[in-house]
């Protein structure tokens, strides 16, 4: 892809956007439930029922909601939560950075463990220890994330109680935040203990979302070590009496790496997706969490900026990969 | 050369982070435990927002332990759903039910040591009755206005008769706020500041993870045991009981029988069980075939009630036969519908079905909102088919079960749980059964002849005696089928001592050691 190839999607994603935005808020509307039917009580009447519809602004006809929201949200206001009663930008500001520091630490784990997996077994190839990595990688790849939150809340929590298996940090510690980026925050401010005890935190959420994640690395990136390892260049490099493990990290390594970062980059907007159930097993107060108990309460203007939140991490992180690939292989760069 | 760079930067730089956790003493200490003199809950849903007077969460009752564990609500509820003097000392009607009074009690502190006074109390009876304030039981209260206060006294006029007017002081919305305070800080400012006149006080609040509260020194119901409460968000069940096994948490509830059995059993722990103001019950809409009488007696008739408690919930439930359960005012334990699996089948005979040519209608039902619901359906579809119904199950979100009900157009029968923390009938048959009620599926004309006095009826005496005959007309005419009554397991550390309340709440205040 070249960097032309970027700019032209650039320019599609405020289309896109509002494509998501008509969808979202016109399904919501549409399949049944709505937040005051969740909200009325014992004795209601119909007038206290449009009462509460009017008060929400759902009385009005479908189109004159949407575009009043879209107007709104044109200015940088989503709208107020009807169950959390508060500003939706505001919440999902304060919420993402709980998420984005999640998905960060999953994916760098997830990078780890599949690129650890994958050199292993090109390494051992032809081998049993091969085998048994592809076994391993398959187990992996077969139990989808949430389950594996399941396991390791079992496995860590209680039958070897090493970990929290709730929340992003102590309930009884008290420490002050400048921003919502608590592990990073703490990083750079020095305060190692305290990045120690959130990470004590996020590890088994990170590690549920890494593990399935990590598979899919290994299996991309030993298909790709295989098929560079019998290019040209890496039989001359042999030719010429280098070791196989010196050709594999200094000449196969970094070729294979690209179609990997195209292929498995995508695949992070998998993991994204799956914070939603993990988060709330883990009761970790990211935006995935906070998606669940908005659908639950039919809370629209949440829903809505939820979706719109996801569908610009997608986007972003869809754009991110393709830089990244256009940066690392040249024939991109150069076209 | 930049390229070569670049990938060397981005191995570095993974290299270098992924080395980052085994450099901080990662698995350092064990799972956290409760400190000393901290109550830590693991609490089954989350808390969206403060204020207990408006919007969704003031009309969530599993959010309202939270609640009373910071807000004052105007009357106390025993654990027995009996009421007694809460911030009010004393309430009632005048003799013709013109104008009601009430007490407030003295010395009481809001958290921020201002004295709570009955201004505070007027401010929020009128907060709660204005339309556009969005309070969802507004209805209730702009029954009664033009108030007047002298000394501790407050006196009302009552604008429209209404029973359970001072029940329902002691449940959803019925909370004194403190109006200084909040016209103060705004309705933005009370949502990230929250004070009350609770027995804890706000200290931390970190969303859909922890609510850390500081117990309040003065206050009027002297200091709680615990001087610090956690409230975890831990909304998945499995994750509740992960808390009680690796010792993260003192309590929780809300958890599956099988594993309260489980639990209960370990060592350090305990379990109680109590029935709860929580029932489990089949809507009757009155479309066809439902409105051949022979088939819904033939439905109540057939479903072995005990069975499903004991085989499905491990024996907790209680099985009942109307709307009211035991504990409730119009309780009535004379009312009974007898499984009867051959008197539903010569019902259905009259009406020219038989298990080879059954009546045939859909149940719907929620799977996964209550314990066992999809299975306990199931059950019953079962019993059903051996005396000649034969019903099609369709699932449902409960979101759409309340949209449904609104629009009247649920299927002919559909599974449902009432609560009815305060016990009154109005409450429980009242809008169950009630036509013109948006929560009632039976929308017969004999029900609203029957129900339409009691709602202004000025002598509880006649008002509690004329549900109960109205509790009886029902089940002789299977216009609804009671199931059962909830039993709430809560499990807890044996180092607790806690008192179960009927009306289902978890309440900090009402917990000590043991």
């Amino acid at each position: 892809m070249r960097w032309g190839e970027i700019i032209r999607r650039l320019v599609l994603v405020p289309p896109t956007l509002f494509g998501v935005a008509v969808i979202v808020f016109v399904l919501l509307r549409v399949v049944p439930g709505d937040p005051i039917s969740m909200m009325i009580p014992p004795g209601a009447s119909q007038a206290d029922i449009g009462r509460l519809r009017a008060l929400y602004g759902l009385d009005q006809p479908i189109l004159h909601q949407f575009v009043s929201w879209l107007g709104q949200v044109v200015q940088g206001n989503f709208g107020r939560s009807i169950s959390v009663r508060q500003d939706v930008l505001d919440l999902l500001l304060t919420r993402l950075p709980a998420t984005i520091e999640l998905t960060l630490l999953a994916t760098l784990i997830a990078v780890v463990i599949g690129v650890l997996a994958a050199l292993v077994g090109i390494l051992a190839r032809g081998r049993r220890a091969e085998w048994a990595v592809d076994g391993g990688v398959g187990v992996l790849l077969a139990i989808p994330d949430f389950l594996w939150a399941l396991i390791l809340l079992l496995l860590f929590g209680v039958l070897v109680p090493l970990l929290p298996i709730s929340g992003r940090i102590d309930p009884q510690v008290e420490i002050d935040f400048h921003s919502n980026f608590y592990l990073i925050e703490s990083l750079l401010t020095g305060r190692l203990d305290v990045a120690a005890a959130l990470l004590r935190h996020m590890i088994l959420p990170a590690l549920a979302l890494a593990l399935p994640f990590s598979a899919i690395i290994a299996r991309l990136l030993k298909a790709s070590l295989v098929e560079a390892e019998d290019q040209d260049y890496a039989q001359i490099a042999r030719a010429r009496g280098y070791s196989r493990p010196s050709i594999l990290l200094n000449e196969v390594f970094p070729n294979a790496l690209i179609p990997t970062v195209a292929l498995g980059g995508v695949q992070v907007t998998l993991l994204l997706g799956g914070t939603v159930l993990v988060e709330r097993i883990f009761s970790y107060e990211g935006i995935g969490n906070m998606a669940i108990d908005a659908v639950i309460n039919r809370d629209f203007p949440l829903i809505q900026g939820l979706v719109l939140t996801f569908a610009v991490l997608f986007i972003v992180l869809n754009l991110a990969v393709d830089a990244l690939v256009t940066l690392l292989d040249p024939r991109l760069r150069h076209g | 050369m930049m390229s070569s760079l670049s990938r060397r930067s981005i191995l570095q730089l993974a290299g270098g982070a992924a080395a980052l956790p085994v450099a901080s003493g990662l698995l350092g200490g064990g799972a956290a435990h409760a400190a000393s003199g901290t109550l830590t809950i693991a609490y089954n849903v989350n808390l969206p927002s403060f204020d207990p007077t408006v919007g969704l969460s003031a009309v969530n009752p599993t959010i309202q332990s939270i609640y009373q564990s910071v807000f004052d609500p105007y009357i106390g509820q025993a654990p027995d759903l009996s009421f007694k003097p809460g911030l009010l000392t004393k309430w009632g009607w005048n003799a013709d039910r013109t104008k009601i009074n009430m007490e407030l009690r003295k010395g009481a502190t809001w958290h921020d040591g201002s004295p709570v006074t009955p201004d505070d109390v007027v401010w929020s009876l009128q907060r709660a009755a204005d339309p556009k304030g969005g309070n969802p039981i507004q209805f209730v209260w702009s029954k009664v206005g033009n108030y007047k206060i002298d000394g501790n006294t407050i006196t009302g006029d009552v604008l429209q008769f209404e029973p359970t007017l001072f029940k329902w002081m002691a449940f959803l919305t019925g909370y004194i706020l403190p109006k200084a305070y909040y016209q103060k800080v705004g309705a933005e400012g009370f949502e990230k500041a929250p004070i009350g006149s609770g027995p804890y006080k706000v200290d931390a609040f970190e969303r859909n993870a922890f609510l850390r509260l500081k117990a309040h020194p003065g206050y009027w119901g002297g200091k709680p045991a615990f001087e610090t409460v956690v409230f975890k968000f831990v909304t998945d069940p499995t994750s509740r009981v992960a808390e009680m096994e690796s010792g993260g948490s003192d309590l929780t509830f809300e958890i599956p029988y099988e594993e309260f059995d489980r639990l209960k059993a370990k060592p350090g722990l305990a379990g109680v069980a109590k029935p709860v103001s929580d029932i489990a019950m089949i809507f009757i809409t009155d479309i066809a075939p439902m409105l051949d009488r022979n088939v819904r007696l033939a439905a109540s008739h057939s479903i072995d009630k005990k069975a499903i408690v004991d085989r499905l919930l491990r024996g907790y439930g209680v099985p009942i036969s109307t709307l009211e359960a035991p504990g409730y005012e119009a309780f009535d334990p004379s009312i009974k519908v007898a499984y009867d699996p051959d008197l539903a089948k010569s019902l259905l005979a009259k009406s020219g079905y038989s298990p080879d040519k059954p009546v045939k209608f859909t149940i719907q039902t929620t799977r996964g909102f209550k314990p066992k619901d999809y299975e306990m359906i199931q059950a019953i579809v079962g019993m059903w088919r051996k005396v000649g119904i034969d019903a099609n199950i369709e699932v449902y979100e409960i979101a759409k079960h309340f949209e449904l009900r609104a629009r009247h157009a649920l299927a002919p029968a559909a599974f449902y749980n009432w609560g009815n923390a305060i016990g009154d009938p109005s409450t429980s048959t009242g809008f169950a059964m009630f036509g013109p009620s948006p929560h009632c599926a039976w929308k017969g004309k004999d029900l609203v002849e029957r129900i339409g006095p009691l709602w202004g009826e000025k002598d509880e005496a006649k008002r509690i005696a004329g549900y109960k005959a109205v509790d009886k007309y029902i089940a002789e005419e299977g216009e609804v089928i009671p199931l059962f009554q909830y039993v709430q397991p809560i499990i807890h550390k044996k180092s607790l001592k806690v008192v179960a309340q009927a009306n289902g709440m978890i309440l900090p205040q009402l917990i000590s050691p043991a």
